[in-house]
């Protein structure tokens, strides 16, 4: 996939007046309040912010696993706040990849039982699964950890093997949540070193929620929330 | 396949706990079953009996006889195409513990009627030949070693003194539900022999316990045993005819209370154990909320929650209800053995097989219906908020 300069395309994400807020009791508690983002194709955004701010809530109403109290998140041209649960369900299958925090694996399951999940959702036969799960996981540099279980993973490992699930449908959109957060500076730096590859090499656009700002170096383009409010949008160190 | 294998890993995931469910579900399926064959063995006489054979008793009570003169009376009734009757003898073979069922017959109408007593040729003509002859059932003779020839003594109860027998024959049951436990021998001796004891009570001898009689068509069961109580109305002994299935059910309703009890604790097993397996199944789903709503964001669909904790419910219900079916034939065993011959037939029918399978299949059903309904309404980002 070749991502062409982000400024020349059309953008692969449109958000306009995107608010969100949640019911406590009688209150009405706003997390975000008229967000308005656009990202290209093949940009690697980090969205920053101290806690509370609203990231990882944008990052979930962006990523079709929270529904928003008002506004439109325009991606690849679908309006995904008007889509049902089940197409909602079916367009994150085919259209984003998740990294989590803490990898989110399935822990009856081998890395490569991990990572073929997702693909069970396409028409893919066995044998096509398991040509895309080895290739995969040669991308992440885990060929050799295929038939081992998360727990007698490393946690840098672990993370690998979620990025190769997310990886492994070919999504146009990859959203990762604190992907280093719970690793070690040196692992941390590993994963975003292989999320960057991803990034520059398949063209890939990520969107990253951290607060650590040498994580968000890595990425091209910083967004900085607070108290639900967009402050500011800029260029990363990285481009 | 993958959701097979992710199936029996996510059963196997807490080894100690899935075996103390499987341990429980053992025991509660083979109990229910283990129950539903003893209340099956008191209601085996019903089972067995047939739909062309009556029984005319005394109106009064069954300890009341009837005088031997009836039978050509009831013989000539129109519809009626055999006749034969029993006393019930109630003797004690050595010990009040080895206690099993012996009627005085008329020896070849009887078995003309109990078609079901199948006896090789040979050992039916040495029975009815011999006046001191009896035949038992195979697991009677079994039980206690009898072998044919063997001389049998049994001690009055109702008909005093001791009583040998000398056994002719060994019959086989037709069919599964058929009592392999009497002692059958000749009215005629038991009459005589009570004739000639000195002071024997008169109303003891040509006295009949009960009228067995053959219809030829089961539909006039009806007016049959109709005609017959007509026959002896405002007599000395009047008779009451029922089918022979209602003569045994009026047995078993003798003990309908501990029947019914015994039923009701059958199906409490089953509750309890299914609110063990419900409880088992809410903590599975509870530990795993993450892992479900992990899932929701990957794509795949509330069902297939729902289908991952009905599948493993379902998984350990069913391995539970195998394993406990497979030890109900053992455990009946056993308990046939300790009951002795108080059951003439105690064995695990095919009805009780497909009761305890669903038993199994309802409460793998039901105790993944809660948690899989909740699971599949989970928030996705409460859901993975858990992992933390």
């Amino acid at each position: 996939m070749n991502p062409g300069t982000p400024a020349e395309s059309s953008p692969l994400i449109r958000i306009r007046a995107l608010s969100k807020a949640y019911q406590r009791g009688a209150q009405l508690i706003p997390v975000l309040q008229g967000v308005d983002l656009e990202v290209h194709a093949g940009e690697f955004v980090a969205l920053m912010g101290p806690s509370g701010s609203g990231k990882s809530t944008l990052l979930n109403l962006i990523a079709g696993i929270d529904k928003p109290s008002g506004g439109c998140i325009e991606i690849g041209g679908v309006d995904i706040a008007d889509l049902g649960e089940g197409e909602l369900a079916d367009w994150r299958a085919a259209n984003v990849g998740f990294i989590f925090q803490f990898y989110n694996l399935l822990p009856v399951l081998t890395a490569a039982e991990n990572i073929e999940l997702p693909l069970l959702l396409t028409g893919l036969t066995r044998r096509e699964r398991r040509e895309h799960v080895h290739a995969a996981l040669a991308m992440v540099r885990l060929s050799d950890r295929s038939d081992h279980y998360p727990n007698e993973l490393s946690g840098g490992q672990q993370q690998r093997v979620a990025i190769a699930r997310a990886l492994v449908t070919d999504p146009q959109l990859i959203v990762a949540d604190e992907p280093t957060g719970d690793l070690d500076r040196v692992t941390g730096g590993d994963v975003l070193a292989l999320l960057g590859d991803l990034h520059r090499q398949l063209g890939k656009t990520i969107l990253m929620v951290t607060h650590d700002p040498k994580a968000a170096a890595c990425a091209e383009r910083l967004v900085h929330l607070e108290k639900g409010v967009l402050l500011s949008d800029g260029v990363g160190l990285s481009s | 396949m993958l959701l097979l294998r992710l199936l029996l890993k996510n059963a196997l995931r807490h080894k100690l706990r899935t075996v103390l469910t499987l341990i429980g579900l053992v025991v509660a399926i083979s109990a229910f079953g283990l129950l539903r064959t003893l209340v099956d063995a008191w209601y085996a006489g019903v089972e067995a009996s047939a739909s062309t054979r009556l029984v005319t008793r005394n109106a009064i009570s069954l300890t009341f006889t009837l005088p031997l003169n009836y039978a050509e009376r009831i013989r000539a009734v129109e519809g009626v195409s055999g006749l034969s009757w029993a006393n019930w003898f109630g003797g004690v073979y050595i010990t009040e513990r080895n206690f099993f069922a012996q009627f005085a017959v008329d020896p070849s109408t009887y078995l003309a009627l109990y078609p079901e007593y199948v006896l090789s040729d040979a050992e039916r003509q040495a029975f009815l030949r011999d006046r001191q002859g009896a035949v038992v059932g195979r697991k009677l003779a079994d039980k206690f070693g009898w072998r044919v020839g063997d001389q049998i003594p049994l001690r009055g109860t109702i008909y005093p003194g001791i009583w040998t027998f000398t056994l002719r024959g060994i019959y086989d049951g037709a069919g599964a539900n058929t009592d392999e436990q009497q002692l059958l021998f000749h009215w005629k001796y038991l009459t005589e022999s009570v004739r000639q004891r000195p002071g024997a009570a008169s109303s003891k001898v040509d006295a009949v316990g009960i009228y067995v009689v053959g219809i030829a068509d089961a539909n006039n069961a009806a007016l049959i045993s109709q005609r017959i109580d007509t026959l002896f109305r405002n007599s000395l002994a009047e008779t009451l005819t029922e089918t022979e299935k209602a003569f045994q059910l009026s047995f078993v309703s003798m003990s309908e209370a501990i029947l019914v009890a015994i039923q009701a604790v059958s199906l409490i097993i089953v509750v309890i154990i299914m609110a063990v397996m419900a409880n088992t199944m809410t903590m599975t789903a509870r530990e795993r909320v993450a892992e479900y709503a992990t899932l929701r964001v990957l794509g795949f669909g509330p069902a297939f929650v729902v289908r991952l904790l009905a599948g493993e419910s379902l998984l350990i219900a069913l391995a539970g209800g195998v394993i406990g079916i497979v030890l109900t034939f053992p455990l009946a065993g056993v308990v046939g053995q300790a009951t002795g011959t108080l059951f003439p037939v105690f064995q695990v029918s095919d009805l009780t097989l497909v009761l305890q399978l669903l038993a199994a299949l309802v409460i793998g059903v039901v105790a993944a219906a809660w948690p899989a309904w909740r699971m599949s309404r989970v928030d996705i980002v409460s859901g993975l908020r858990q992992v933390a």
